[in-house]
């Protein structure tokens, strides 16, 4: 067990899963000679050589459909999207064909492919790349689409992912990369589809993934000192989507609060809220609250930026509110 | 498209208002932020605002009613619109309440009169557990006050009435009330909310808080001659009451024991952070509570001048209610009255309040000798659930320190 980043944990993931099966490759754009853009592949290229680590041109197109048509012969490509953002240039690879070549082909295919691509607001990049879409994509039967919050988290489930002969899709926060954890060392995998209390309450129920754990956690010792005792389930998984862990926990609190970076409409925190309302509707104490960012494109300007992007203390207020 | 004002939440804990006056009439025009009524709280009354600006259309609540907080209550619009799409879902219009009435829904089946649930709130509202909860227990939700927003009964509620038993009125509601034979000579008189308010957290505090007391007698001599020199200095509105040395130097104090600045939370005791002292001022019908905030952290002027006016909008029932809420630590000084000593009930959520006397001149024992001298003595309540014996005492001492050199309390 070490204390290491998100970055070294997926790196690590990387790196143990290519030494351990040789049909394992990365391609994308920068991810060779210059070690990935967020360095998640430094030092790949002189170890495992440019088969195994292909540096691609800028399109996105060519990213996807080499590597869709390389899984489907076998292959475990790793395809990296320098930004989710990018993938709408892909956008009919990513949901509609790796997700359903093995349907259509009626079982003969498979396409066990990974894409790993960045995502989430705060670092200025602009309204065109700094999208939280992860709905959007969790929307398509057949795409796994995973999002750890936890270097602990990014190891097991990405590992579990390379394996995984589903396609799916990676989600990474560009402001995570840096947050640090106790991580296994080696052979570490974890289920994907499997949420996960990541602290216990009595109180409250927040459901909440990848940035918004992190910004949960903050909140939770604030609402401690107050007496307030959240509980956190972390969903790690936007597809399938676990609710055991949820509804077990709402049965116990029944009240939440969904914590999403991404809009409101149409979000993960409505598909949860639907799901409690369906699954535990006599546990219901109090309307859901849900806490995601603003309906605007996402503003440059990094006052704006912070104001449009969910953080701790609307998190505070939502659970006052839920508590009433 | 038309305005709906709504019963405004002033407060954490306020669920429902009194609306008392309408400042303007059906008709009428108003302009945002003019007064459109006057409300009742539980602790103050206050003026309601207009958000809008227009002709006043329609008054959806009588004068006396009790409405939820979020409640619609005025339309305010231009005079052609149409306004029955900004009214809200039909529901019967709030009437006003007598303060007896409200009391017999509360209190059960004991009373005759319960067939009803509370009219203020229209259709019954429960949230999904609350209603299996009840279901399983057998509770008859249309008995129940919900507490939740907009008067939504939920588990707490169901709960609380399961705890106060089937027959008993809930927690809420004052005490018992003997029989007695009236005459035509006695004479009733409904309980303001700021009476009810008092009556119910006074009742809460002295059945649930274990009480002691500590009395300790001060020298004031200095304190009286500090206060002379400082008010020659200072001009008519800026005067420095013995109360106010009083606020700092129990502000100070508290600092080292801040087992009395907190609140008892069951199984944990909750150590407030910021030092705010409550200072019980007598109002019309009753008392509340101003507070200083940060009184440890405030010259003596500031909080003299900060206590006169909060006083001040308390007697004229226009406080603000930030300046109700929030304190840690209560003083209640019937000094003014030349009381020599008593004894105070723990505001809650508080674990102590001080009683504060008179400052008498009384003859004294020194080095064996009688001669007369400035003694004010003060009483201690605490919570015994937070803090002991030992501890107060030695609080009421460190008040000493304060008190009896109180150029301390000028540094």
């Amino acid at each position: 067990m070490a204390r290491i980043t998100m970055r070294e944990a997926i790196s690590q993931a990387l790196w143990e899963e290519m030494e351990r099966d040789p049909s394992v490759f990365i391609l994308g754009e920068e991810v060779g000679v210059w070690g990935g853009t967020y360095a998640v592949t430094k030092g790949f290229y002189d170890h495992f050589g440019a088969e195994r680590v292909r540096d691609t041109p800028i399109a996105e197109n060519a990213i996807l459909g080499a590597a869709i048509g390389a899984a489907m012969v076998g292959q475990r490509p790793v395809a990296e999207l320098m930004t989710i953002n990018f993938a709408f240039s892909a956008m009919d690879y990513v949901v509609n064909q790796a997700p359903k070549l093995h349907y259509m082909f009626g079982g003969q295919f498979k396409v066990p492919l990974v894409i790993r691509a960045v995502g989430g607001g705060g670092r200025q990049l602009g309204a065109t790349h700094s999208q939280t879409p992860d709905a959007v994509f969790a929307h398509f039967p057949g795409l796994k689409v995973v999002s750890p919050g936890t270097p602990e988290d990014a190891k097991g489930l990405l590992k579990a992912a390379i394996r995984s002969d589903d396609p799916v899709l990676f989600l990474e926060h560009a402001t995570m990369y840096q947050v640090r954890g106790d991580v296994p060392d080696g052979e570490y995998l974890l289920p994907i589809g499997k949420a996960k209390v990541q602290r216990e309450g009595r109180d409250v129920t927040i459901v909440t993934y990848a940035k918004g754990l992190e910004l949960s956690l903050k909140a939770a010792e604030d609402l401690s000192k107050e007496g307030i005792e959240v509980e956190i389930v972390d969903l790690r998984t936007l597809r399938p989507l676990d609710m055991d862990p949820v509804i077990e926990s709402f049965e116990k609190t029944n009240r939440a609060v969904i914590v999403e970076e991404g809009w409101k409409s149409y979000g993960v925190g409505s598909e949860v809220a639907a799901r409690i309302y369906e699954q535990a509707f006599d546990s219901v104490d109090a309307p859901i609250v849900r806490v995601a960012q603003k309906e605007v494109p996402l503003p440059y300007n990094r006052t704006l930026e912070q104001a449009a992007l969910p953080q701790v203390p609307d998190i505070l207020a939502a659970v006052k509110e839920v508590l009433k | 498209m038309a305005d709906t004002i709504a019963m405004p939440k002033l407060g954490f804990d306020m669920a429902e208002g009194t609306l008392v006056r309408w400042v303007k009439k059906e008709g009428e025009s108003v302009n945002k932020g003019e007064v459109l009524a006057e409300i009742e709280t539980d602790k103050a009354t206050v003026e309601v605002e207009s958000t809008a600006s227009g002709l006043v259309r329609k008054l959806l609540v009588d004068e006396g009613a009790v409405v939820p907080v979020n409640t619609p209550i005025a339309i305010v619009g231009s005079a052609d619109e149409k306004i029955e799409a900004a009214a809200p879902a039909a529901g019967p219009k709030p009437k006003a309440e007598t303060p007896a009435a409200k009391a017999a829904v509360k209190t059960g089946p004991a009373s005759p009169t319960t067939t009803a649930p509370a009219s203020a709130a229209g259709p019954l509202k429960a949230s999904p557990l609350a209603k299996r909860v009840a279901r399983e227990a057998k509770v008859d939700l249309a008995k129940i006050q919900g507490s939740g927003p907009g008067g939504r009964i939920v588990r707490r509620d169901i709960e609380a009435a399961l705890t106060a038993g089937g027959d008993q009125p809930p927690a809420a509601a004052v005490g018992f009330t003997p029989v007695i034979a009236v005459s035509q000579a006695d004479e009733s008189i409904p309980l303001t909310r700021l009476r009810q308010a008092i009556a119910r957290r006074m009742t809460e505090s002295k059945t649930t808080i274990p009480h002691f007391y500590i009395t300790h007698e001060y020298k004031v001599d200095s304190l009286l001659d500090l206060r002379r020199q400082l008010n020659n200095m200072l001009g008519e509105q800026e005067k420095v009451s013995v109360n106010d040395f009083i606020v700092k130097a129990a502000a100070l104090a508290l600092r080292q024991f801040p087992n009395l600045n907190a609140v008892f939370q069951g199984d944990k005791l909750l150590r407030r952070g910021n030092v705010n002292i409550g200072v019980a001022v007598a109002v019309e019908g009753g008392l509340l509570t101003i507070v200083c905030q940060d009184a440890d952290r405030k010259p003596l002027r500031q909080i003299a001048a900060e206590v006169r006016s909060m006083a001040a909008r308390a007697r004229e029932g226009r406080v603000k209610p930030e300046e109700i809420e929030g304190s840690t630590f209560s003083i209640s000084n019937l000094g003014m009255y030349d009381v020599e000593n008593f004894v105070a009930i723990v505001n809650p959520p508080e674990a102590a309040i001080l009683a504060v006397g008179a400052a008498r001149e009384v003859p004294v024992v020194e080095n064996g000798i009688v001669k007369t001298g400035w003694r004010m003595k003060a009483t201690v309540s605490v919570d015994h659930r937070v803090s002991d014996g030992a501890e107060a005492a030695k609080y009421m001492q460190a008040l000493a320190v304060y008190l009896e050199e109180p150029v301390r309390l000028i540094l």
